[in-house]
């Protein structure tokens, strides 16, 4: 009796796990299958199965995800918008988009089209696809807890005004983009209003705008990330707590343009970033309490700028290595902190050999001073001339900001 | 045959000699030896290619211009016996000019680019990307040399007293490097609500100086050129043909000395 008891049980547990495995289908769609549309797919798909679409061109637009799927793509299928539409809109929460081409959305004055729109969904995964020739990337709007990972995503430039952003998140918390490669686009990659998102290992170049635009988004951070030949670096603004680690911003020229733009930062860390051979390697202004420390700045225009509404902003540890102006302001008073970092114009000595110069270096030059009033005093750059009256100026300071000073100097670079 | 093969055989020959007597003279030695050190140190404390460039351009640019200068107007003044010798020979005051130029200015540019690029090979310092900048610096210190030896022979030749000639010389470096960019900057600071941007980009092709430094500053602080609004600056030498003016006018500062202190030369009664 017992023992017939058991094996029921045991028969019950064993048909409800089948029965619950064979829930979750899975459909294939291929141009010459059974199934030959995702959108078919989809219509006929139960929440929580698997889609697979084998490679070919499917010309269907927009494709619509409003229940949970797994939609992969095997063999690199192509999904052609046709102009006029999006691709495809993810609206379904823990859907998955993995392994297709995207391409041909055209832009548009009046509807920010996208590649690949994730709206009002959470726990949805956008990975190794590829986006091209689309007005916006992939867009998210009014999501949580999205994972956009490994994709390429790469626009045709062509005015700021018709060219959309390659990765646009707005409205949308907890976010994780991961080591994506932008290119081509407006701004790279787009942020506004996104809280405790991360942004790792993303390889942003060659847009018009900025490599990375960032507004109103708290608790953020951002890791290992290459910004190269974009309009304007990065820009940052209106955010606290944001964490910038290992990015590498090089090659932003041009008049006002910046490798880093911080406008109303506060509680920050900006660490171990390198600034190479941009105008400008970081322009700061309304920023307080940011500590900036571990930075390569080398030969830049200007490694900092930073104007005096800014406040307790601590530069420390950082290499200013040969830029044209290490640091200018625009001010004689100097409410930030600049100390122990290691200067490739310093002049002094170490006698003690405490590893610090043990006379105070003044990082501001009189020539930076010249250059702003008049620009064309550029031409007079590296002339003995101007070399003397910096000199001059540094000994007694008259014009420059006398409390901006580094009072313990490295006498060797930061590794 | 003779008669054309004769002028630039006595020139060789003459430049010949010139050499021998540069080189024992240990000057041109001593600073080959300082360009070999100055490009070594830079190289075991500054390490890369890239930066070594960047600090070698105030050295190219000041310390090539003073050397020359003074170098060339006491080598015309030691060898006046010489030249004076030569004067009663049956050549050509041409040749011996040529000669007695290129038997200074040619030691001098080799021991240059010997010791400023020998660093650089055995520190394996010449990489693709930083090959434009060191072609640069070696080109303007080659030409900054040639125009302030033609400028010290000039002075040389002019003045007979040898203290007032050496003191011109080193006057007329300080005014070159020094003086100008101060009259210059004086310049644009007072009268800056002027236009006068074309007049400052001109201005920059009156000191030879002036020229090589905003050549090399092209190449090794363009990030900061590019940042500054003076459009009509960025858009002159931020082209192919501003930089192309620029190393013609350099040619020009070269031909113009040389060719004032020939025709004096030929012309002075010794």
């Amino acid at each position: 009796m017992r023992t017939a008891f058991y094996i029921t049980l045991f028969a019950s547990v064993l048909l409800v796990s089948t029965a619950v495995a064979q829930d979750r289908t899975t459909w294939t769609v291929a141009p010459d299958g059974e199934i030959t549309s995702i959108t078919e797919a989809i219509s006929k798909a139960f929440p929580g199965d698997r889609i697979e679409v084998h490679g070919g061109t499917y010309a269907e637009s927009p494709i619509v995800v409003m229940k949970q799927v797994e939609l992969i793509g095997i063999d690199n299928p192509v999904i052609d918008a046709g102009g006029e539409n999006e691709a495809i809109t993810i609206a379904a929460d823990s859907t998955v988009f993995e392994g297709f081409t995207v391409k041909n959305v055209t832009h548009s004055f009046t509807r920010d089209r996208a590649g690949i729109r994730v709206a009002n969904a959470s726990h949805v995964r956008v990975a190794n696809n590829l986006v091209e020739d689309t007005f916006f990337g992939i867009y998210l709007a009014r999501s949580k807890h999205v994972d956009v990972l490994d994709n390429e995503v790469r626009g045709v430039p062509k005015r700021e005004a018709n060219t959309g952003n390659g990765i646009h998140l707005w409205n949308s918390d907890n976010i994780r983009v991961d080591r994506n490669f932008v290119s081509g686009h407006r701004d790279g990659i787009y942020i506004e209003f996104a809280e405790g998102s991360s942004f790792a290992e993303n390889e942003v170049r060659d847009n018009l705008r900025y490599g990375l635009h960032f507004m109103f988004s708290d608790h953020s951070s951002y890791e290992r990330n290459l910004f190269r030949d974009n309009g304007a670096g990065a820009a940052v603004m209106y955010s606290s707590h944001i964490e910038m680690r290992e990015n590498e911003f090089a090659h932003n020229w041009g008049p006002s343009i910046y490798g880093l733009l911080l406008k109303d930062i506060r509680d920050s860390h900006i660490e171990d970033n390198v600034f190479y051979r941009n105008t400008t390697g970081i322009y700061a202004e309304g920023s307080s309490r940011v500590k900036i420390t571990g930075n390569t700045m080398e030969r830049n225009g200007w490694a900092v700028r930073i104007l005096s509404n800014c406040y307790d902003v601590e530069f420390t540890r950082n290499n200013f290595v040969g830029n044209t102006f290490d640091v200018t302001t625009n001010s004689r008073r100097n409410p930030n902190l600049f100390e122990g970092n290691y200067w490739s114009k310093y002049d002094g000595y170490d006698l003690d050999g405490d590893g610090y110069g043990d006379v105070p270096h003044r990082p501001v030059r009189l020539f930076a001073l010249i250059v702003e009033r008049q620009p064309i005093a550029m031409t007079m750059l590296g002339s003995l001339f101007v070399d003397i009256l910096d000199l001059a100026e540094r000994v007694l300071p008259v014009l420059t900001p006398e409390t901006l000073v580094d009072e313990r100097p490295l006498m060797r670079e930061v590794r | 045959m003779q008669t054309i093969s004769l002028p630039l055989s006595s020139l060789w020959k003459i430049l010949k000699y010139g050499l021998y007597d540069v080189m024992r003279s240990r000057w041109v030695l001593f600073y080959g030896l300082f360009f070999l050190a100055a490009t070594d140190v830079l190289f075991r404390f500054g390490g890369t290619g890239e930066r070594v460039i960047v600090s070698l351009m105030n050295v190219v640019l000041y310390v090539v211009p003073l050397v020359a200068v003074m170098l060339g107007a006491m080598f015309l003044y030691n060898s006046r016996e010489y030249v004076t010798l030569l004067l009663t020979q049956p050549l050509k005051r041409q040749s011996i000019f040529g000669g007695v130029y290129a038997g200074l200015t040619v030691p001098l540019c080799l021991m240059f680019l010997l010791g400023v690029s020998l660093p650089f090979f055995y520190h394996g310092g010449i990489t693709p990307d930083v090959m434009q900048a060191f072609v640069l610096l070696l080109f303007s210190g080659v030409m900054l040399t040639a125009i302030f030896v033609a400028l010290g022979f000039a002075i040389a030749l002019v003045h007979e007293d040898r203290v007032r000639g050496m003191g011109l010389a080193l006057a007329h470096w300080l005014f070159f490097a020094v003086v100008y960019n101060g009259i210059v900057l004086f310049i644009v600071y007072f009268f800056g609500h002027y236009p006068i941007e074309n007049g400052v980009v001109a201005l920059t092709f009156l000191n030879p100086l002036d020229l090589a430094r905003i050549i090399l500053l092209l190449e090794f602080e363009l990030s900061a050129m590019m940042g500054f609004t003076g459009a009509v600056f960025r858009q002159f030498f931020g082209s192919g043909m501003g930089i192309g003016l620029a190393i013609g006018a350099l040619f020009v500062w070269l031909l113009v000395p040389l060719g004032l202190s020939l025709r004096y030369f030929k012309r002075k009664d010794l």
